[in-house]
């Protein structure tokens, strides 16, 4: 280990996957779900996130950083699997490749959205509110992009749970596996529903 | 005399390490109750392809031939397992064999696993009991955990658990789940466990532990049944409380 940094590269990869991004990731979709209310409701809590005390030293601490360390060293991860789904097509198997899989779409979507909207604020000054994302997902093309990348990024996170669970040693038996596995099902079921009612709701 | 039943077998070949594997086919008469070796053996007695063409006898290796020693594991229909007990009547004809090509090929079905002789050896896989005088008996181990312990060590090294991995391949050092399942043998053994924190060291190097992704192909594919994906989580939680002692700790070396 002394000389080696993958050990500690991997488990912050793992530990920041949860803490910050899937915490950060949960409470973007609760302040999107305001959305289905209305739009005053929408943008009083967005509003509310975007005067929170120290934002810009909150957003580079718990979203900018650790998520480029996750995204940078997960696409080193993603590209030492070798795929073998179709000699061994096990539930988990299909898990292990999604994950890499959803990983690189999230990335692509996540780029574009940051672009879209935090950049374009820092840089164009836009404004951010609903009428805003009305806009951008009221092209069929960007709303399906957008269902995508919402999916994925759920997608990933809930399996991530899993083995987050699995790789600190929580989950050690079997059991103990596949009980998490249901409850990562259930994350994966309430958040992706909280994510899409949110872009119909801005779209329609 | 009524007409032989024949077995159809596609076997993948190389004529040596760097060669191009080409694939050839062969018709071997039936026999009941055989297996794969059995069949490569009539290949080997008379090495004539199925277009009727002499050829060299097909090379595999083997040596136990009651799946204990793991020597004659190959690719059968698209599944690494042993082929002494591969039955052909449990088989999808034409049966398939390829070499497990996570493995260098030797010759034909012949694989090279001497990665996973250094990988027990990177992960301090036995239990260092030479001194310069009589140590005397060891400790006694609680019949109720020899029962689990015994299980992971009818791990005979086949490679198996390496070929189902998706994360054993060249872009990456991973050693694989056969050498992990080893490390937890060894901490458990009342003996063994004198060296647990060397060994965690060494199974958190380069291509150690972190390097699983948790596909869990490994404990499906086991011929043994060894709860492998029990045994890799068993040590994530060991290293998780190792990383945190010594990051924090003093005195927690055995």
């Amino acid at each position: 280990m002394a000389d080696n940094k993958e050990f500690f590269n991997r488990r912050l990869h793992s530990f920041l996957g949860v803490f910050p991004i899937g915490l950060f990731l949960m409470q973007h979709l609760v302040v999107n779900h305001f959305a289905t209310y209305s739009p005053e409701a929408f943008n009083n809590a967005a509003h509310f996130m975007e005067n929170l005390p120290l934002r810009i030293l909150l957003e580079f601490a718990l979203i900018y950083i650790p998520l480029l360390f996750h995204a940078v060293y997960g696409i080193y991860i993603a590209f030492t699997a070798k795929s073998n789904l179709k000699r061994y097509g096990y539930f988990r198997n299909w898990m292990f490749m999604l994950q890499r899989v959803t990983g690189v779409l999230t990335l692509i979507f996540v780029v574009w959205h940051v672009w879209e909207t935090r950049l374009a604020y820092a840089i164009y000054g836009t404004e951010i509110n609903f009428d805003l994302m009305a806009d951008i997902l009221s092209s069929p093309f960007m709303f399906w992009f957008y269902i995508i990348g919402v999916i994925s990024a759920v997608f990933h996170f809930a399996n991530g749970l899993w083995s987050f669970c699995v790789t600190w040693g929580l989950t050690v038996t079997p059991k103990s596996q596949k009980f998490v596995t249901y409850v990562t099902l259930g994350v994966f079921v309430i958040f992706t529903y909280m994510g899409i009612a949110s872009l119909i709701s801005f779209a329609f | 005399m009524a007409e032989e039943t024949m077995i159809k077998m596609i076997i993948q070949r190389q004529d040596e390490p760097e060669a191009q594997p080409y694939e050839e086919e062969f018709d071997i008469p039936y026999r009941d109750n055989m297996n794969v070796i059995s069949a490569l053996m009539e290949i080997r007695r008379n090495p004539v392809n199925a277009k009727g063409e002499e050829t060299t006898p097909v090379y595999w290796d083997m040596g136990c031939l009651e799946e204990v020693c793991g020597a004659c594991s190959m690719v059968i229909n698209g599944k690494a397992m042993q082929s002494c007990t591969a039955l052909i009547d449990q088989l999808e004809q034409p049966v398939r064999l390829e070499p497990m090509r996570t493995f260098p090929v030797m010759r034909d079905l012949a694989v090279d696993r001497t990665q996973m002789f250094d990988s027990l050896k990177q992960v301090k896989a036995w239990v260092p009991i030479d001194g310069t005088y009589d140590l005397g008996e060891g400790q006694r181990m609680p019949e109720s955990k020899r029962q689990w312990a015994y299980e992971l060590s009818k791990c005979m090294t086949c490679g198996v658990c390496l070929e189902a991995c998706p994360n054993v391949n060249d872009n990456s050092d991973f050693i694989g789940p056969a050498a992990l399942s080893q490390v937890r043998l060894f901490n458990t053994h009342p003996t063994g466990e004198y060296h647990k924190a060397e060994r965690m060291e060494a199974v958190l190097d380069e291509g150690g532990l972190q390097a699983c992704g948790n596909a869990q192909n490994c404990v499906e594919a086991c011929p043994k049944g060894i709860p492998l994906t029990t045994s890799i989580a068993a040590l994530n939680r060991e290293a998780t409380l190792h990383s945190f002692k010594s990051f924090f700790g003093s005195d927690h070396h055995v």
